[in-house]
């Protein structure tokens, strides 16, 4: 068990040095969708959910369930650390990436997590639950992202023993995760909405449909980057496959409001528009100095850019890419001094910066474009 | 305005949650809001909070005042008025009174129709069939239907007696 916790800290330690494949990775509607996730809640019959099982049970239950994740055919290439084994900054990189909650970052011994290279499947042992595995899809694609946590859930339980009722279904940790286990999510970028002005609104009315909105970054209502994520609140009454259709409608709805809004704001706005966009490149392609807060508002607004179409031959990856990059534990993983919170915004800046040489200026059109320049090429 | 979790000290974040129909309102003192983790958004459902308070209650209530202790796992309802979470996968047995009517408000419905464990589908269906003939069966006889509650009640008895429990059971 020791070998195979080193290895796993060392794997990790590895692993996460080189940088996120999933920013290149393109899926449908990805201007306004940038993943979707599906994760299930599963445990154990025979033991104590982990918050309240003692330390021994918990290692007694990650020792069963750790090796039946790692043999499954969709973990043939896979890295396993037990929590303990993984450091803080590293730790700090996966919540960066959405591979694991913060709370099972803050996990030590007796949990653990296993993740796919592709970074497409990610299981997290005994973090609220014993089981808590989801696969993460670029762009809209959260039937695809049902299906293959579906199959990859359909293998395990041939090799674990659920705790599951024929009247309540999967038992949780929870009673708010009861029944399906599921919680569909997707992360969307909503800058015309926030721009225009209309987000309350949309969020009130997603909320009003039973489906949960928040900022994805930031503290309080504040969502930096102008980034969101939906997803389902009821688990129990319903088949997993009218949830994930039941969010599939909701967020074709939001996708056509964004697109409504920055069509919308170019007709009526374009100098709002343009200015926010000029001086968003503006500062990060010359800045020597910046927070990572206001780094995400402005690739936010440079990303719109792309999408309209002011930066004709930058790759709306390379705005995805370095959103992640220029995070707190990302930025640090560079080098290996610690860093102070002034040193990494001058680091920050300059990887910005060098990022951007080859992005011209925005090129503003004579006539407003269309909101979907991008789609048209 | 008093923080509705410790009642001590006063509140300064207020959070408001949409529901279908329902508006529901809390107030939260500083040290309540960072102990339930309301300061970080990414880890943070309302309906988690929602849960450990209105959850408390009816479970204490259902108790009347005495104290449950799951048999298994040894979880009482003073630890879930803590944590909002349960102790084990016995603790939905344990608690099943309390738990129904908070399982209500909560979900869309409180009987699962989603996906069932390969070998436990047999089991299921089984359930579901005596189920479906026991309703009958109160209809039959609630509209004196005895030839009909004869036929089902015979139908009941011949029915296998829960198959697949025990070979689910089997599996470890």
């Amino acid at each position: 068990m020791d070998k195979g916790m080193n290895e796993g800290m060392s794997d990790f330690h590895q692993f996460l040095c080189s940088p996120a494949e999933s920013t290149r990775r393109h899926g449908p509607h990805d201007r306004i969708v940038m993943s979707s996730r599906v994760r299930l809640a599963r445990n154990l019959r025979d033991a104590a959910f982990p918050t309240w099982a003692k330390k021994v049970e918990r290692v007694k239950v990650l020792e069963i369930i750790q090796p039946a994740v790692s043999s499954l055919p969709e973990m043939k290439d896979s890295i396993y650390g037990s929590m303990d084994g993984i450091s803080t900054l590293d730790k700090q990189i996966l919540v960066e990436r959405h591979l694991i909650s913060r709370e099972h970052a803050a996990k030590n011994v007796g949990s653990g997590l296993v993740v796919n290279r592709a970074e497409t499947f990610s299981v997290m042992i005994n973090e609220e639950d014993h089981l808590r595995m989801q696969a993460l899809r670029p762009g809209l694609q959260l039937k695809q992202a049902w299906m293959a946590i579906d199959a990859f859930d359909s293998d395990l339980e041939k090799k674990l023993n659920y705790a599951f009722d024929n009247e309540l279904g999967y038992l949780t940790a929870c009673p708010t995760n009861l029944g399906t286990g599921i919680r569909v999510s997707a992360m969307l970028h909503l800058p015309g909405l926030v721009l225009g002005e209309q987000i309350n609104p949309i969020i009130q009315s997603v909320n009003k449909l039973g489906h949960a909105v928040r900022g994805l970054y930031g503290e309080g209502t504040e969502a930096l980057g102008n980034v969101f994520q939906v997803s389902n609140q009821m688990t129990l009454g319903e088949t997993e496959d009218h949830i994930v259709e039941r969010l599939e409608k909701v967020l074709s709805q939001i996708i056509e409001h964004e697109e409504n809004a920055r069509q919308v704001l170019l007709e009526k706005k374009p100098k709002v528009v343009f200015n926010h966009i000029g001086r968003a490149y503006g500062i990060l392609a010359n800045a020597h100095s910046i927070s990572s807060k206001e780094t995400m508002n402005l690739l936010s607004l440079m990303r719109l850019g792309v999408d309209m179409g002011l930066f004709p031959g930058t790759e709306r990856s390379l705005m995805d890419e370095l959103f992640l990059i220029t995070q707190p534990a990302h930025l640090q993983k560079q080098l290996s001094d610690k860093l102070t919170a002034e040193e990494r915004d001058l680091l920050r800046a300059d990887m910005v910066r060098d990022r951007l040489r080859n992005v011209s200026r925005p090129i503003v059109p004579a006539k407003p474009p269309s909101a979907s320049a991008e789609e048209a090429k | 305005m008093i923080c509705s979790l410790c009642k001590e000290k006063p509140a300064s974040v207020h959070l408001t949650q949409i529901v279908g129909d329902k508006m529901q309102r809390l107030d939260l003192c500083e040290d309540c809001a960072k102990v339930k983790g309301v300061n970080d958004p990414t880890g943070f459902a309302m309906a988690d909070i929602m849960l450990g308070l209105g959850a408390a209650q009816e479970l204490e209530q259902s108790a009347g005042g005495v104290e449950i202790k799951c048999a298994r796992c040894g979880f009482t309802q003073v630890d879930f008025k803590k944590s909002g979470r349960l102790g084990c996968p016995e603790c939905y047995r344990t608690f099943s009174e309390g738990l129904s009517g908070l399982l209500k408000s909560m979900h869309k419905g409180t009987r699962h129709v989603g996906k069932t464990p390969e070998s436990l589908r047999v089991s299921r269906e089984h359930s579901d069939r005596l189920r479906s003939l026991q309703k009958k069966l109160s209809k039959a006889i609630e509209t004196e239907d005895f030839e009909l509650a004869a036929r089902l009640r015979d139908e009941i008895k011949q029915l296998p007696e829960r198959p697949a429990a025990a070979k689910g059971q089997g599996k470890s």
